[in-house]
């Protein structure tokens, strides 16, 4: 009874318990063999397009900037490896659509020779925060949670919003992947040098490392560290391993109690958080002089012959990363790019490893087919309100987004919804509740981009109008004036011109 | 006798005070144009296509907004803008005779322009760039599809071609329709 009362005045418990299917936990990364050839799309971030430094026969070296961010929100891409461009044009990207993207294509020389040209900072605890934020931007670094939002941008501070804490986000809630489970245990030093640059880049006091409960190794590891090297301002937090627990809003209301408000950053409740592989990849940047040219990635799934953690460079095809696990013949699997919650199917594993690329999952067919079942009509259970962090309706804002209700869905918050997939996953009727969101938000782009488009024609269309009109009246005043200058002339000049005076 | 004159004047006084306020309100908050047309071309797509059979999007909000025309005639504007007009007029949606059609952008073969200025008239939203016997070329992120320089081209060298999917402007399909089929379609034919 008592336990029932309490339970009312508990936090709703939000978010699901999947099964995990870490097959992959306890597998040391492995360094990936260097691949015959690299292909990199020239855009892996949330942002801008790059455009590309280099041309087809160019020499380039392993770390060389091969293509520059073109505009603030954008990440610079760097070479894999020593090599030759041998192509710039398109190629299939990991994208639901099946679109291709511009990219370039290099062929590596067997070398693997570094370019020494970026500086290692040694002395980062005695530079500028703006120093090592140029060099987190020039390194190309965007969030490898998943995310992929250029890092830099994150690190900025603002007079306004200062930055009371930073939280290391080591919660790896999606199912199979264990890609950031192993950085945390084998680099958990460099994890933590990498953590005290970000402090010291946006003049923070304390840190926190949230990790969930199902990783004692990697809390173990952090806890370690912190005791030898006495880091009294960074605590280690062990975090309910549910999903989506990795989720930034959601972690930072667990730790914090605090909500970020919807369409605002954590920035302005002062936090930030970090992806403990994109910390790794500060840490590189900045000590080593190492743009982002690598990610960890987990290889799974249950038709993966051999799954693992690699560390594999970006560009590396994804064939041939199964390959490597493998997996040769990929008739009738199912691949996935990414997690099973949130991940894109891939239809053909011609795409290559991008910044965004955590896990390639491969699937049996049966596997698939039993999670695939037809839609029924909603039974209004109310299972999807219950599990959605972000306290959202899923079911009326389906409904709404089927009948193309596009005025309405804003009051139900449809930007707010993170495509999680939890209400999809419990939902009885396999409603796919999330797709029906992503078909939301794409027709509402849709509309925006056809009114701002329909908006410029009729500037432009008034505005020939205009100039039609006022071309029209300079010609009548130029005429009028014509006639007056002759009428005026006309009487005086009389002999000169007889027959135009007489007229 | 008195009470009568009292009501008379005072009634005279409200009434002339009244017309002074009224006055006033038609000056101060004077409408522009017909509001109406404004919300309906507000709608259209601004292709001033011509294809609802008047000479632009503003002349056929017009036409509707005084019931000359059927809100149906935006075929570049489809479903959607039909749905939005008969909300707007409050009238009962019509079909679309003709079905959507993929968006489409004006290209002119440069070799054969004889640079006769004749497109340039004859674009509404001066997409088309060119001089007297200069190439023409047409820009192509400001065309709107309208095909209204097809027709005074003399040597016929302008086409109009599918404008191509761009990944930024990707959508998901809505689930289980035909298009959803269809982008599964093409992935399977990337693949093979």
């Amino acid at each position: 009874m008592l336990k029932s009362l309490r339970s009312l005045f508990q936090p709703k418990v939000t978010g699901i318990y999947p099964e995990k299917h870490k097959l992959t936990a306890t597998a040391a990364i492995a360094e990936a063999p260097l691949s015959s050839h690299y292909i990199l799309p020239l855009k892996q971030h949330i942002g801008e397009i790059c455009t590309p430094l280099v041309r087809v026969g160019d020499r380039v070296l392993k770390g060389q900037k091969i293509a520059k961010s073109q505009g603030y929100l954008s990440a610079a891409i760097h070479a894999p490896t020593s090599g030759i461009i041998t192509k710039i044009g398109e190629h299939a990207i990991t994208h639901p659509s099946g679109l291709s993207m511009e990219s370039i294509f290099i062929e590596a020389d067997g070398n693997d020779q570094w370019d020494t040209t970026l500086a290692t900072l040694q002395d980062w605890k005695q530079l500028e925060p703006s120093i090592l934020r140029e060099r987190v931007r020039l390194s190309g670094i965007a969030g490898l949670g998943g995310a992929v939002f250029p890092t830099f941008i994150k690190l900025l501070q603002d007079k306004n919003h200062p930055i009371e804490s930073v939280i290391l986000n080591g919660a790896e809630c999606e199912p199979y992947l264990t890609n950031d489970h192993r950085l945390m245990v084998e680099h958990s030093e460099e994890i933590v040098l990498g953590l005290q640059m970000i402090l010291h880049m946006v003049k923070a006091n304390t840190a926190i490392i949230a990790i969930e409960d199902n990783k004692p190794d990697a809390i173990a590891c952090f806890q370690r560290i912190i005791t030898a090297q006495e880091l009294h301002h960074i605590e280690v937090k062990s975090l309910p391993s549910s999903y989506p627990q990795g989720s930034e809003k959601q972690l930072i209301e667990f730790l914090t109690k605090k909500q970020v408000p919807a369409g605002k950053l954590p920035l302005h409740i002062g936090l930030i958080c970090q992806n403990v592989g994109t910390t790794k990849a500060i840490h590189d940047a900045i000590l080593w002089g190492k743009p982002l040219i690598e990610r960890v990635v987990t290889v799974s799934g249950d038709a993966m012959p051999n799954p693992g953690n690699m560390r594999v460079r970006l560009g590396t095809p994804i064939d041939q990363l199964l390959a490597w696990h493998g997996l040769e013949n990929m008739d009738g699997c199912h691949l996935i790019h990414g997690g099973p919650m949130m991940g894109e199917r891939l239809g053909h594993a011609h795409a290559p490893v991008v910044k965004a690329t955590n896990a390639v999952l491969a699937f049996l067919p049966q596997t698939m087919m039993a999670a695939h079942k037809e839609e029924s009509p909603c039974i209004r259970c109310g299972d999807c309100s219950q599990v959605c962090p972000a306290s959202l309706t899923p079911n009326l804002l389906a409904d709404l987004c089927r009948q193309d209700q596009f005025e309405k869905v804003a009051d139900y918050h449809l930007f707010d919804c993170i495509e999680c997939g939890c209400c999809s996953y419990v939902c009885p009727s396999h409603i796919p509740l999330v797709h029906y969101f992503r078909y939301g938000k794409g027709q509402l782009a849709t509309i925006k981009r056809e009114k701002a488009f329909a908006d410029e024609s009729r500037q432009r269309s008034s505005a020939k109008e205009a100039r039609i009109q006022r071309e029209k009246e300079a010609k009548e005043a130029a005429a009028a004036k014509r006639k007056q200058a002759r009428a005026a002339t006309a009487p005086v000049t009389p002999p000169t011109q007889p027959t135009e005076g007489q007229s | 006798m008195q009470n009568l004159f009292t009501a008379m004047l005072s009634f005279s006084l409200f009434a002339l005070i009244s017309g002074i306020l009224l006055a006033i309100a038609t000056r101060f908050f004077k409408v522009e144009g017909d509001p109406i047309v404004e919300k309906i071309d507000a709608l259209l797509p601004q292709t001033q296509c011509g294809q609802c059979g008047f000479p632009g999007c503003k002349p056929y909000a017009t036409a509707v907004a005084e019931e000359r025309a059927e809100v149906n005639h935006c075929i570049p504007g489809g479903e959607r803008t039909m749905l939005a007009i008969a909300d707007l007029m409050g009238v009962e949606p019509k079909e679309i005779e003709e079905g959507p059609t993929a968006p489409m952008v004006a290209f002119i073969r440069e070799d054969e322009c004889i640079g006769c200025t004749l497109c340039i008239k004859s674009c509404p939203v001066d997409a088309i760039v060119g001089a007297p016997k200069q190439y023409h070329t047409i820009i192509a992120k400001d065309c709107t599809g309208c095909t209204l320089c097809l027709e005074p081209c003399p040597v016929d060298c302008i086409d109009m071609l599918i404008k191509p999917e761009l990944l930024e402007h990707w959508a998901w399909p809505l689930p289980g329709s035909n298009r959803a089929e269809l982008g599964h379609e093409r992935k399977e034919q990337h693949h093979a």
